[in-house]
């Protein structure tokens, strides 16, 4: 695949069905029946890994949230300039010859401008998770519509949107969003959207959405095709529940959990594709700051300032594993009899 | 199984006429003029005009698209005006079938581009292919052989850590660090046999193909892992451990035929995306490949070989879809054709 479009069917293992009744329940109890959240939650709470990394994407989350704020109260200080604290003689790097760490900036400052890192790497946090959710939920909700109607209609519909799917599918997606940036740049600022970095994010959320959808249509529509034909969806015609009855009450329920699994899988992947964007010279530009195009400027000074350039890296590389963790996590508790 | 081969083929060209129309009007319906993006920086009013009716678009994009199926299957001519042939032939450009449009800003046929790329591609992805079968399958197997162990957590774990860093960065630390700076390797150069031989070729390729390959190598192990661990479970492995076969000879002929067939078909998906170009390996290693070539012609507007190289990747990717059912069909004898 292209290198954007990272596959994301991938799962480990498999899955063992181990509920021991938990420490401290008592033997006596009668046994109660459990919702599948319930189970599911049993099964995490086990999964130590999935643990840790739901913190850890809790943290990052919080962290994106509060990176403006904190710029703004002066907590953090992504745009002020240090010329004291680089040297011009070397091009700017940080004066002490490494990557300028100290007290006041943990992560050193930025060669060239002399900016606090954790503060752009926080904000740039922000901005790119802000990017690759706005993507995710494009995705998610254009597939779910797109493989519930393919699902459920069937017939000329099915073939047509299932065409639709593998032509999609057959794109090189990483030219195709560095082909059209231009061509529909253009058109998103025609239709208001305020031109420059506005227009850029707005892309690349519309682009990786428009290309990214086909993936959970064609899961969504596959369990559509399988829960049609169960039981449940048989009983609930004889007692003479109406269709709208039968998809919203019925099927719905039954696809939140694939749909947050791939959803959660589809993120990260997200996250890595607006790096390779930046790096291509699509997407939001400094001083707007995103983990991509700061890990893109940081190559200039990959050699002088080692740090610099692996700290823009290591951020990207934490929140993509965390999330993809998180995802196969998710799989295995949500879905313990999951094919793969 | 005949039929089956020519249904999935006429669908897989049908698709691809769908996909072509679709590319030519997302690029050339826009409504930006295309004739503007024909001559760079020295365009003049004149200049646009007269590469205007040259090009062909002059005319209704429908027509265009004609004339652009037209010169895949017969070729065509730039401009394609019969009087000017015969006054002065010197002006005119041959694009000979399969003819996918001619670079006014490159001056050349972009069949002849790609022509001149596509090698490039070719051995990178096909390079990059052989080191992640090789390391990501072995890895899969020790990490299946030894589940739960620190082997199997180190494999796994480090792969999956090596693929959540950006391609690019991957890349540029191998170039910057390792052949530059430490000088463990040559700095990376691609040589084609016809100028090196195979030497040379392979010494270029080392590090831009261990990069790619670094990256798919995390979803082989794990999808090699996941796959045997399947098999090992299943019945007849039971019986032929009962019958007394060694270790060696059930993993070899047991349960790696039953685990390599769904690795075959992602592996043939996968190396199909990459023949058209990995853009952004190649545009770390400064290789000139189909995905250099496709950010050249992106980032200048070159809209005849963006459209071109689009074209082929699509052609390269619905092809390995086709030849991966029909091989998986021709390895598992349980897959009826329908």
């Amino acid at each position: 695949m292209s290198e954007i479009k990272r596959d994301v069917e991938f799962g480990a293992g498999t899955a063992q069905e181990t509920l021991a009744p938990e420490p401290g329940a008592t033997q006596e109890k009668a046994i109660t029946g459990r919702t599948p959240w319930q189970l599911a939650r049993a099964r995490l709470r086990r999964d130590k890994i999935t643990m840790v990394v739901l913190a850890v994407v809790a943290l990052a989350i919080v962290l994106a949230i509060l990176a403006p704020i904190l710029s703004i109260i002066g907590v953090l200080d992504p745009e002020t300039f240090h010329p004291e604290l680089i040297d011009g003689n070397t091009g700017g790097l940080p004066l002490d010859g490494g990557g300028g760490l100290s007290l006041q900036h943990p992560l050193g400052v930025e060669p060239g401008t002399g900016r606090d890192v954790l503060s752009r790497i926080a904000l740039g946090m922000t901005f790119s998770m802000t990017v690759a959710l706005s993507a995710t939920l494009i995705t998610v909700v254009l597939g779910t519509v797109m493989g519930l109607v393919a699902g459920l209609l069937g017939g000329k519909t099915d073939f047509f949107i299932s065409r639709i799917i593998d032509m999609v599918l057959s794109f090189p997606v990483t030219l195709m969003l560095l082909a059209l940036s231009g061509m529909f740049i253009d058109i998103i600022t025609k239709a208001g959207v305020p031109a420059g970095n506005p227009s850029n994010g707005a892309y690349i959320v519309l682009v990786l959405g428009l290309f990214g959808w086909p993936t959970i249509a064609r899961i969504i529509r596959g369990q559509v095709l399988s829960l049609r034909e169960r039981e449940f969806i048989e009983a609930a015609r004889s007692l003479g529940a109406s269709n709208r009855r039968i998809y919203f009450k019925e099927l719905l329920p039954n696809l939140w959990a694939p749909l947050l699994v791939y959803g959660t899988l589809v993120m990260p992947a997200y996250i890595s594709a607006e790096a390779a964007l930046s790096f291509l010279g699509v997407g939001i530009k400094p001083p707007t700051p995103t983990l991509g195009n700061l890990l893109t400027y940081s190559v200039n000074y990959a050699a002088a300032d080692v740090t610099f350039f692996l700290f823009p890296a290591i951020a990207i590389a934490i929140l993509v594993l965390s999330f993809n963790l998180m995802g196969d996590g998710l799989r295995d508790a949500l879905d313990p009899k999951a094919d793969r | 199984m005949f039929a089956y081969v020519v249904r999935r083929i006429f669908v897989g060209a049908i698709m691809l006429v769908v996909m072509s129309l679709v590319t030519y009007l997302l690029f050339f319906a826009a409504p930006s003029d295309p004739a503007r993006f024909t001559c760079g920086k020295n365009c003049s009013p004149e200049l646009i005009e007269q590469n205007r009716k040259a090009l062909g678009y002059d005319k209704p994009v429908f027509v265009q698209y004609g004339q652009f199926l037209k010169g895949v299957f017969v070729g065509r001519e730039f401009p394609d005006d019969p009087e000017l042939k015969k006054s002065a032939p010197e002006t005119i450009a041959e694009c000979p079938a399969p003819c996918l449009g001619y670079s006014p800003l490159q001056s050349d046929t972009v069949s002849s581009l790609i022509a001149t790329a596509a090698p490039v591609s070719i051995s990178l992805a096909l390079a990059a292919f052989i080191l992640w079968m090789v390391l990501g399958i072995s890895g899969g197997v020790i990490a299946a052989l030894y589940k739960g162990r620190l082997i199997d957590r180190a494999l796994v774990g480090s792969a999956l850590i090596v693929y959540s860093f950006p391609t690019f960065f991957i890349g540029l630390s191998l170039y910057i660090f390792v052949a530059i700076k430490w000088q463990l390797t040559p700095i990376p150069v691609y040589t084609s046999i016809s100028d090196g031989g195979i030497g040379p070729w392979l010494y270029g390729l080392f590090l831009p193909s261990l990069t790619l390959a670094l990256i798919y190598i995390a979803g082989y192990i794990r999808l090699t892992r996941a796959f045997v661990l399947e098999s090992m479970g299943e019945d007849y492995i039971r019986t032929a451990r009962a019958k007394g076969l060694t270790q060696r000879r059930i993993l070899g002929k047991h349960t790696m035929r039953a685990a390599l067939t769904p690795i075959a078909t992602v592996a043939g998906l996968d190396l199909g995306g990459l023949l058209a170009g990995a853009i952004i390996t190649e545009t770390v290693f400064n290789y000139n490949g189909l995905g250099k070539l496709a950010v050249q012609a992106a980032t200048t507007y070159d809209l005849p070989t963006t459209v071109g190289i689009v074209i082929v990747a699509a052609t390269f990717i619905i092809t390995a879809n086709i030849v991966v059912d029909v091989l998986y069909a021709v390895i598992d004898p349980r897959v009826k054709y329908s």
